[in-house]
């Protein structure tokens, strides 16, 4: 520490404009790099959904293809039929739980606390959450595309209607999903017991959405439950961008019913947003 | 002085949590350019009033400015003009020292350069290791480089010396003394007195969540409180006398009672002052802190 800093306080520079989203791009970095260093999140969050669609696609590969005709023939893989729920899994993951995880995290051990100490605007750093979450869950989804069309062999959609109505939900589904994890990180009390808080509910949420179970087979109580939530509908929505159309009628409703997937995602975006203006503190002030 | 203000004023700054009075009534300025220690024991109040000063936490009453600004409303131009050295390391983030410096100089708008603060806190052999994996002392000094890298006006350091090794605190010293040297106005907490001797121009200390004194370091403690000890054994008794004069003292016992046994000449050291200090100021506060507040005091509020 011998080395004096040759410059001194000199009067401060002044605030650039568009400084609220230059800093928020350079958190985007920040952020991406920080999350593929750490181990754990890239297993539990970014590998999980493609591990699953792995497991589930070789599994059940033996009880022969889905929605076949009477006589057995036609219908979609395993693999096929688990894709898009899949995809629903991993927008809920790499948005809700892990910046819900994450931002709880860094309540406790301090970096928050000590980024409150900074000039670093507070969109800036939502900014580069939601960013991390865009690059990671977006490098995810490739994944496992991927993974369904080289090891499954599974047929993408043809038609670019499709590929709209995957790119509107899935769109809508991560902002929100993002918007989500943010809102919930308030709710672990350290930083210790975030992923026992988080992780366990956002499970359940995963068996009642029609992720992992098919939807139709819950009793219709747990089915109204579920409605509640917005993983049935980002799932939903992924199902009629990827499933073909006769898999329609085995939904609720028989249909896909595309607008109250909008309806519904856009509430709890709204309601999010809401939460995240409302409750977001550096700290927790003790008033 | 020239009629500036100062870079802190605290008029009867007042802090409670429900019925516990962490601070009870503080008033002091720091100029600028200044270089002032807050001294005292642990849960005296310390860190309560640094975080009020640093926007972390609101107060129950008073006044506090910094830099012209009040705290509790200190916008992103005001933080851009401090720097801050919190009392726990930060993050185990997953980053080098080189990257995450050069990530939070991006924060401000007239950084320090990344390599002269790394080398300035002595890191240059770790420069490129991650964060997480340093020791505590490496991270103290982290904690430092990432408290100077926004070339502030006003530093805030909160025990900043913890976990130095001997070494590691004289560089720190020197550091400190260059930044000063620029004109930075430093705030900083210690335990350590020789610290606050060797850094600061002034001290306050602190007991039970009041200034008990104030001053330049070499003048804290009561009038008396310098004056030398004269202390012998007159048989089975230890004899003491407090005296300017301790030589004519000395030469007149040693004239009535010839050789003296167990002769002592004391001068009370700044620690010695220091404990006299915060004893004779604690069980008193304590009496009237638990008069009007019988409810035990939570310990999150510890300074």
């Amino acid at each position: 520490m011998s080395a004096t800093p040759t410059t001194g306080p000199v009067s401060p520079g002044r605030f650039t404009p568009g400084r609220t989203l230059r800093l928020g791009l350079s958190r985007i970095r920040y952020e991406t790099t920080v999350y593929f260093r750490a181990g754990d999140t890239v297993f539990f969050t970014f590998l999980f959904p493609v591990v699953l669609l792995g497991i589930f696609s070789v599994a059940f590969d033996g009880l022969g293809n889905v929605g076949t005709n009477p006589d057995g023939s036609g219908g979609i893989s395993q693999a096929a039929y688990y894709l898009p729920g899949m995809i629903a899994a991993g927008i809920l993951l790499s948005g809700v739980q892990n910046l819900g995880v994450d931002i709880a995290i860094e309540r406790g051990d301090g970096t928050l606390k000590r980024l409150g100490g900074t000039p670093l605007p507070v969109l800036s750093y939502f900014i580069g959450k939601m960013g991390q979450v865009l690059v990671t869950s977006l490098a995810q989804v490739a994944l496992l595309l991927l993974l369904a069309r080289v090891a499954f062999g599974v047929e993408l959609p043809a038609d670019p209607a499709n590929w709209v109505t995957f790119a509107w939900v899935y769109l809508l589904g991560i902002t929100t999903s993002a918007v989500l994890g943010i809102a919930i990180s308030r709710l672990p009390r350290t930083g210790k017991s975030a992923t026992a808080v988080i992780i366990p509910p956002l499970l359940v949420l995963q068996f009642i959405s029609g992720v992992f179970l098919s939807f139709t087979m819950l009793p219709s109580w747990l089915q109204t439950v579920a409605s509640v939530f917005p993983l049935k509908w980002i799932a939903q929505g992924m199902r009629a961008a990827f499933l073909p159309e006769s898999f329609a009628a085995a939904e609720q409703g028989g249909s896909w019913n595309l607008p109250w997937v909008a309806v519904v995602l856009g509430i709890w975006l709204v309601a999010g947003l809401i939460v995240c203006r409302l409750t977001f503190r550096w700290i927790r002030k003790d008033g | 002085m020239a009629p500036t203000p100062p870079a802190i004023r605290v008029a009867g700054l007042h802090k409670s949590y429900g019925s516990f009075t962490a601070i009870a009534e503080l008033d002091f300025e720091i100029a600028h350019g200044e270089t002032f220690a807050l001294l005292g024991p642990n849960g005296a109040g310390k860190s309560t009033t640094i975080e009020i000063l640093e926007g972390y936490r609101d107060r129950s009453g008073g006044v506090a400015e910094v830099l012209g600004v009040d705290p509790q409303h200190g916008g992103l131009e005001w933080k851009a003009r401090l720097g801050i050295v919190l009392q726990q390391s930060g993050e185990s983030a997953n980053l080098s020292v080189r990257e995450l410096l050069r990530h939070v100089a991006g924060l401000y708008p007239s950084p320090r350069d990344v390599e002269e603060v790394i080398s300035a806190v002595g890191l240059e052999a770790k420069a490129g290791s991650r964060v997480k994996a340093l020791s505590g002392g490496q991270r103290r000094r982290v904690d430092v480089a990432l408290g100077i890298i926004g070339r502030p006006e006003l530093l805030f350091l909160d025990e900043p010396t913890t976990g130095f090794d001997p070494e590691a605190r004289r560089q720190f010293w020197d550091l400190i003394r260059s930044l000063s040297a620029e004109g930075t106005t430093i705030l900083l907490t210690t335990h350590y007195l020789d610290e606050a001797a060797q850094l600061s121009d002034r001290a306050g200390v602190i007991a039970a969540g009041r200034l008990i004194d104030i001053g330049p370091i070499d003048q804290l403690g009561p009038a008396d409180a310098r004056v030398p000890i004269v202390r012998w054994h007159d048989g089975a008794t230890v004899r003491e006398e407090r005296t300017s004069e301790p030589s004519h003292l000395v030469s007149r016992l040693t004239a009535e009672h010839g050789e003296l046994a167990g002769l002592e000449v004391i001068r009370p050291s700044l620690e010695d002052i220091y404990l006299d200090l915060v004893a004779t100021a604690e069980p008193a506060a304590t009496a009237t802190a638990t008069a009007t507040a019988p409810a035990p005091a939570p310990t999150e509020t510890a300074a």
